[in-house]
């Protein structure tokens, strides 16, 4: 493998993981080629099965691959994640129910052993970050899915790792709250500076969001276009009727047409 | 008003049915003997002087619910708590040892649960014995413990809990199982992308998530526990405790004395599961539980 550049967070060379089914082996993921560079807001776009939520796992060492290499921050998965180098966020909030939302903020940082003040600190800092000040005491019941799901990446957050893995974040919420939490994700992410690899099956979200947009098709899984955008950092959601945006989106859609076989 | 027609109504009705049942069956029971004492005594009762008869026996086959009641009545707050005869000794007497049991039940079966969940050599070796224990019947194993531990100078209380715990930790150690298992995957990646140990996801994830299959296991298991008591005061010849009053009951044909001595254990049993179910719904207030 060759050296790092001291700017890549994650870099994958000829990454492949097979799963052993009883129905025989499926190609989850096959000679994936990705460097990401610190900074970038990365989307990962693709139909079920593509591989997009597998790799995300095998950066956050949920799966080990089963060939080629990938590094983070120049470590091993495990070794990133015994560094705590990422936060992730899952498709569900997976608040602990019977925590407050500042406890369930708190969880890492209990496990972290992190001192009761720092906590306190990180806490109401992070909660501000999500525009969440004032729901401190209440339970996951007591708020919104939107609400909850902002109140998980506060939870992702309060550690400060660099790296923010997004595994289909706002793909169970209504358009609406989805608009509205892309918005703050890309304010939260201009204010942080952190990396984030963000998976989603919305291509107008894929292109708001991202530097840089990662297309994948399954069977096997693997990435078919990687589409750098033009947009600018700073990003009102009426981008999205510019003629720049529509042109991004539309290579999006041929990269996924091209990739997905319509024959069956 | 609601829990007024939804509950109380509904509840009121069918026990009047039942007493009214009881009371039927009070009188074909009893109907035999009476015919038979009348013959003796060469009477001849018109018909209502004959079931007034019937649900006034000294020792009837089934006695009348006015009759277990004014029984259970005076032996439960007419007679002073020390007395022998007194319903509330005895089922002071049955509950210490029930408590005791229970608690221990609860500690071994909690125990229990956490080896299994931990160890999978335990898993696969202890379920079975566990399982095959609880098909012995308990009738069968309380003298041998009983006269066991006699043997080696322990009587009184201990014996009779261990009965209790016998029969109490199993409900535990099965819900406890599921409870600590009940966290989904979701959950279990999320502590581990935090790298965390698994004495810390033992402690912020599975013990907390088990709370709620806890307390219904110990409904379960304080009902046992309370059987078990009464069942381990029947063959040691006990002289108190509502077995022993059972027992004592059964020797004389005192038929009423049974039926409220069966009364007061039934009491008792209601207000163990209760007082679980309000200590279970208080633990629950205070993890942020969602009011029902």
């Amino acid at each position: 493998m060759q050296p790092a550049h001291s700017n890549t967070v994650i870099e994958a060379s000829k990454l492949g993981l097979t799963f052993q089914t009883s129905d025989g082996p499926v190609r989850a993921l096959s000679d994936v080629d990705l460097s990401i560079g610190k900074g970038e807001f990365v989307s990962f776009i693709g139909p079920s099965g593509c591989g997009k939520t597998t790799f995300l796992r095998v950066i956050a060492d949920l799966e080990r691959p089963t060939s080629g290499s990938i590094s983070i921050n120049g470590m091993s998965p495990q070794q990133a994640r015994e560094a705590r180098a990422y936060g992730y966020v899952f498709q569900a909030a997976a608040l602990f129910p019977w925590r407050t939302i500042e406890n369930n903020v708190a969880l890492p940082l209990e496990i972290m052993g992190i001192s009761r003040d720092e906590r306190k600190a990180r806490i109401k800092r992070t909660l501000d970050l999500v525009n969440l000040s004032g729901f401190e005491k209440k339970y996951p019941w007591q708020l919104s899915g939107g609400m909850q799901q902002r109140a998980s990446i506060a939870r992702a957050l309060a550690f400060d790792a660099d790296l923010l893995l997004m595994d289909e974040p706002f793909g169970a919420l209504d358009e609406i709250v989805r608009d509205h939490l892309n918005e703050q994700l890309l304010k939260l992410w201009g204010q942080t500076n952190k990396t984030i690899c963000f998976v989603t099956h919305s291509i107008p979200e894929a292109v708001y969001l991202s530097t840089r947009i990662v297309v994948m098709s399954p069977r096997p899984g693997r990435v078919t276009d990687v589409i750098e955008s033009t947009l600018p950092r700073e990003r009102p959601l009426d981008i999205r009727e510019s003629p720049e945006f529509l042109a991004i989106a539309a290579r999006v859609r041929d990269g996924l047409r091209a990739g997905h076989s319509y024959d069956d | 008003m609601d829990r007024f027609r939804d509950k109380i109504i509904p509840v009121t009705t069918l026990l009047a049915g039942l007493v009214v049942l009881w009371y039927v069956f009070a009188v074909i029971m009893n109907a035999p003997v009476q015919r038979d004492m009348d013959r003796r005594a060469g009477e001849d009762p018109r018909f209502s002087e004959f079931i007034g008869k019937t649900l006034a026996q000294a020792k009837p086959t089934l006695p009348a619910p006015h009759q277990v009641a004014t029984n259970f009545f005076e032996n439960t707050f007419t007679r002073k708590i020390t007395s022998n005869r007194s319903l509330v000794y005895h089922a002071w007497v049955t509950l210490s040892s029930t408590l005791l049991g229970f608690a221990f039940g609860t500690v071994l079966g909690i125990l229990i649960a956490v080896g299994i969940v931990h160890f999978i050599a335990l898993d696969r070796s202890l379920m079975p014995w566990i399982i095959a224990s609880q098909t012995i019947p308990i009738l069968a194993i309380a003298p041998m413990v009983v006269v066991v531990f006699a043997a080696i100078g322990v009587t009184g209380l201990l014996p009779k809990a261990l009965i209790s715990t016998y029969l109490s930790f199993f409900p535990v150690a099965v819900g406890m199982v599921k409870g600590l298992r009940s966290p989904e995957i979701l959950y279990l990646d999320l502590m581990h992308t935090y790298n965390a140990s698994a004495s810390q996801t033992f402690w912020k994830l599975r013990v907390p998530a088990s709370v709620p299959y806890l307390f219904a296991s110990m409904k379960v298991a304080v009902a046992a526990s309370l059987v078990g008591a009464i069942v381990a005061e029947l063959p040691t010849g006990a002289v108190a405790g509502i077995g022993a009053k059972l027992l004592a009951g059964a020797y004389y044909s005192q038929t009423i004395d049974i039926w409220s001595a069966l009364v007061a254990g039934s009491v008792v049993a209601v207000l163990l599961v209760t007082l679980v179910g309000v200590a279970g719904r208080i633990v629950e207030r205070s993890m942020g539980g969602r009011p029902a």
